[in-house]
């Protein structure tokens, strides 16, 4: 792909895109755009059920044939809604490339792990005979798994939750994609192990050059990795801009919410922590 | 108590599995060759289980017949699941109205008594082996497909498929990497229960004459024979009834062992 001439036109431009599901009647996302650009790194923030991750699916179009998609997805200036599945999976796994939540559930159970790796390899790049199995335990091996021989030759449920959400992030990264999405990576994972494995996308992002939009509900974690961000509410994005200015001067309540439940520290010892719904009250159940 | 139904299921097919096969090359008697001077002996040195009408020697009929019992499940079987599993995969793969029109269509084939199709089979074709193990194959598709069907919908539902698919994995890949090794344990299964099934549905079938005809052994003809004299030699029908009673019990044994065995490992791996 010649990234050289495209250059200052976005990797991934997204237009009003709204999904509804129930023929029309429950509408779950309302126009959302945003554009990114090769290398750059758009965050998407917001609770559960705000949308984010309807939002990543109807970009790698992995919603069910119920949801209706609307708006406008390119790639590349191409439109990639209405796009076949066989067109579409040419560019997943390849050009775009996508990490999940649950690394309990995200790898088949039945195969080794090393063979789902190479699974993906093989099925982009053909004719690379004897050449797979090296690059899969170099891939592992980059991602941090220290013995990639032995993980290589594991089952998953031989593995921890953090060496699985490594080895699916060596999947999603196997083919170098020019953009990662990564639906909440760390969320199933547990503090410490989190920090190493945002810390190992961040290092591999950089190593790739690879633009990703990151979601998350967590704006600390955002933070890490993104230098943008998108504040989403209710299928709507109602804010948005450089973390650091979201930080400084949020617009919305919301993400003044957000910023202040983030910044632990600026809490007094003592003190009540606060919480979103001392900023913003969402419908009638929140407090005022 | 998981182990105990394995162990015995195995053990008791193991039986069958052995007297068919040293049947192949060593039986105490000619188990077709007629001996009017030796009718109807009881139980002795030179003839263990004793002989029937014929004066064949019972412990030899009844070993050659565990060839045709077993050769009955494994094709019956092999029909069954070579037709429904294809059909269960991609009925649970493609969705929609196929999945629905093809689902009706089992179900009206699984109204169908195998015992109706083999009559079908028979007036046709004249009966034979070959119309009963292909009527109780047919019989048994549905069931195959059912179990397939079903578990693809729960693979397909899970995260490693839509993982696969945001990796670029066409349908045919995932049917055939992901799905068919999540399917064959509970295919495995019910290959297992079909099995004995098939055994009890040609040991009915052999009894009606609907199935092998003589001289070739079978456990249902034996029984049939044995009717004869029912009421001055029981035994004859004790041997043959024991037979099938074992190898039915045998497979389902296995196919719940398996089961057993297989499940908790499924939910270990799925959480």
């Amino acid at each position: 792909m010649s990234t050289t001439a495209l250059t200052g036109a976005p990797l991934l431009a997204v237009r009003d895109l709204s999904v509804a599901f129930d023929r029309g009647r429950r509408r779950v996302l309302h126009q959302v755009s945003f554009d990114i650009a090769p290398g750059q790194r758009l965050g998407l923030i917001g609770e559960s059920g705000s949308g984010k991750s309807l939002t990543a699916l109807a970009v790698m179009g992995l919603l069910p044939d119920s949801a209706e998609v609307t708006g406008s997805v390119r790639w590349r200036g191409a439109e990639l809604l209405g796009q076949g599945e066989r067109a579409l999976a040419r560019l997943r796994g390849s050009e775009l490339a996508m990490i999940f939540q649950e690394p309990m559930t995200a790898l088949d159970p039945t195969m080794k792990v090393g063979r789902q790796v190479a699974e993906v390899r093989r099925l982009h790049r053909s004719a690379e005979p004897g050449r797979v199995r090296p690059l899969v335990l170099a891939m592992l091996s980059s991602v941090g798994l220290p013995d990639p021989v032995r993980i290589a030759d594991s089952f998953p449920h031989q593995l921890s939750g953090g060496q699985r959400q490594r080895v699916v992030t060596a999947m999603a990264l196997v083919n170098s994609p020019d953009l990662l999405i990564c639906d909440e990576p760390t969320t199933a994972l547990d503090v410490t192990v989190q920090a190493r494995v945002l810390a190992l996308i961040d290092q591999a992002l950089t190593r790739e050059q690879a633009a990703c939009l990151f979601i998350s509900h967590d704006l600390a974690v955002v933070a890490q990795v993104c230098s943008n961000v998108l504040v989403m509410l209710d299928g709507r994005v109602v804010d948005g801009g450089p973390v650091d200015r979201l930080f400084r001067a949020p617009e919305h309540p919301y993400t003044a919410g957000l910023v202040a439940t983030a910044r632990l520290d600026l809490v007094e010892p003592g003190s009540r922590l606060p919480v979103i719904g001392d900023f913003y009250a969402s419908g009638a159940a929140g407090p005022q | 108590m998981r182990r105990v139904t394995l162990l015995a299921g195995v053990a008791l097919v193991s039986v069958v599995v052995l007297l068919a096969l040293v049947s192949f090359v060593w039986t105490p008697y000619d188990p077709v060759r007629v001996d009017p001077s030796a009718r109807l002996l009881g139980p002795s040195a030179a003839h263990w289980l004793g002989t029937d009408g014929f004066g064949i020697d019972i412990a030899s009929r009844i070993m050659v017949a565990a060839q045709t019992c077993l050769l009955v499940g494994v094709i019956a079987v092999g029909i069954a699941a070579l037709v429904g599993v294809p059909i269960g995969i991609g009925s649970g793969l493609l969705g929609g109205w196929f999945s629905e029109v093809v689902m009706r269509v089992t179900d009206v084939l699984y109204a169908f008594p195998a015992l109706l199709l083999a009559i079908l089979l028979a007036a046709a074709f004249g009966a034979s082996t070959w119309t009963a193990m292909i009527a109780i194959g047919i019989a048994t598709i549905p069931a195959f497909a059912r179990v397939a069907r079903a578990g693809t919908v729960q693979v397909m539902a899970s995260d490693y498929v839509l993982a696969a698919r945001s990796c670029g994995t066409g349908r045919a890949a995932i049917a055939g990497r992901h799905i068919l090794p999540n399917v064959a344990p509970v295919v495995g299964v019910q290959a297992s229960v079909a099995f004995g099934i098939a055994i009890l549905a040609e040991a009915a079938l052999s009894y009606l004459g609907l199935a092998t005809p003589p001289p070739t052994p079978t456990w249902g003809r034996m029984l049939r024979d044995a009717q004869t004299y029912l009421f001055t030699e029981p035994s004859l029908a004790l041997w043959p009834g024991l037979a099938i009673a074992v190898a039915v019990l045998g497979f389902n044994l296995l196919g719940d062992g398996l089961r057993d065995l297989l499940d908790p490992k499924l939910r270990e791996q799925a959480r």
